[in-house]
């Protein structure tokens, strides 16, 4: 059955007060989740005190700000710091977001960070997204083809090209997938909707050819259909993409090709 | 034991059961049902809450109202046996609570649908 309490190693503690920043006025306080794989510690939320007039906007600025300046084992992915690679993916404010774009401003009150939800923990925010990987491989993600090959290129018209948009814009952060129930509930059996939204991406393309195959591995109570339109994935996206509209499309090409 | 698997192993299982899409469309099949059916139900129960015993032995009796009635005992306990399995594939995962979970059921839907068609029939038939 589905477990609602945490094993005892994994229940959360109340971590350190880390001494607030001298002289500063503009203080913001953040309570971030910390786990060491390296002793038998419980998790922890240690508390600290960010100099917002010595710091940048973002939420990243301000981990990256406590990294440099308070606690240098604070440890996080972060890449591009502009939305565009989905490394500093993480639940903020109750939410899975990108820490790059997410304002410190657009948070009421003490902001609260922790890894993405319900994946294993590498270190404090750090997750471990070897599944949905492998998940994402699964459904092989790139164009597939039988034809001869043309000279030039697989030609497309700029009515099919439109339907990618909306779907070639995901950058893989898994803030959607990880926010699924469904995701949490049957996390390797379902794909989850980074997944589908990626498989809905090869679907619709008009140059492959793979169509049907594609529908054949993804045609399972489990892979597809846990997916009960919660919308928590479209919620969370941080792209503004619509992973529960791409399933939905999905399942209506199921039936389309049946009926 | 150490599980040497590779992730994408885990993830590919047992390949997919090329079904789904059955559940998926008779559950919004009964569902579209189940409107004017159930609302013909209530319809039924409110129009005959002051009748009498035999007004309302009578009224069921009526060929056109006994197909409906079990027309929507049809569709209700397939709609319900369907969202019933839909829970049972999220919730539970062990593997055998799993496969008596879902037998059970088939075999209370089953039987749900079988007594109240039944009685429906019997009314109908006389007896």
């Amino acid at each position: 059955m589905v477990e609602l309490t945490l094993p005892k190693n994994s229940r959360v503690n109340e971590g350190k007060v880390w001494p607030k920043p001298e002289g500063a006025t503009n203080l913001r306080e953040y309570r971030i989740y910390r786990w060491s794989p390296d002793d038998d510690e419980n998790p922890r939320v240690d508390t600290y005190h960010v100099d917002m007039d010595d710091c940048g906007p973002m939420v990243l600025d301000a981990l990256l700000w406590i990294k440099n300046k308070v606690d240098p084992t604070l440890t996080l992915r972060r890449s591009c710091r502009e939305g565009i690679c989905g490394s500093c993916a993480m639940n903020i404010d109750g939410t899975n977001t990108l820490a790059c774009t997410k304002g410190c401003d657009e948070i009421d009150g003490a902001v609260k960070v922790y890894p993405l939800p319900h994946m294993p923990v590498v270190k404090d925010l750090v997750p471990d997204l070897t599944v949905p990987y492998a998940q994402l491989s699964s459904i092989q993600p790139w164009l597939q083809t039988v034809s001869p090959e043309p000279a030039k290129e697989w030609k497309q018209s700029h009515e099919d090209r439109a339907k990618l948009d909306g779907l070639y814009e995901c950058i893989l952060c898994f803030c959607c997938q990880t926010s699924c129930p469904s995701y949490w509930w049957n996390g390797e059996r379902y794909l989850g909707p980074a997944v589908l939204l990626q498989a809905y991406r090869w679907l619709i393309d008009s140059r492959d050819e793979a169509t049907g195959d594609r529908l054949d591995n993804l045609e399972d109570p489990f892979r597809l259909y846990r997916c009960h339109t919660i919308m928590n994935c479209t919620q969370a996206c941080p792209k503004g993409l619509n992973p529960a509209k791409a399933i939905a499309e999905i399942k209506k090409m199921m039936v389309e090709r049946r009926v | 034991m150490t599980d040497f698997r590779t992730p994408l192993s885990r993830v590919r299982g047992l390949g997919a059961a090329r079904e789904g899409t059955g559940h998926f469309w008779y559950q919004r099949v009964t569902a579209a049902a189940n409107i004017p059916l159930i609302l013909f139900f209530v319809g039924l129960i409110i129009a005959l809450s002051d009748a009498s015993f035999a007004d309302v032995r009578a009224t069921l009796a009526n060929p056109f109202i006994t197909v409906l009635l079990v027309l929507a005992v049809i569709s209700v306990t397939y709609h319900m046996k369907l969202g019933m399995q839909m829970i049972i594939e999220d919730y539970v995962h062990d593997e055998f609570l799993k496969i008596v979970s879902l037998m059970l059921n088939i075999f209370y839907t089953l039987i749900v649908g079988a007594v109240c068609i039944f009685a429906l029939l019997k009314i109908a038939f006389g007896g």
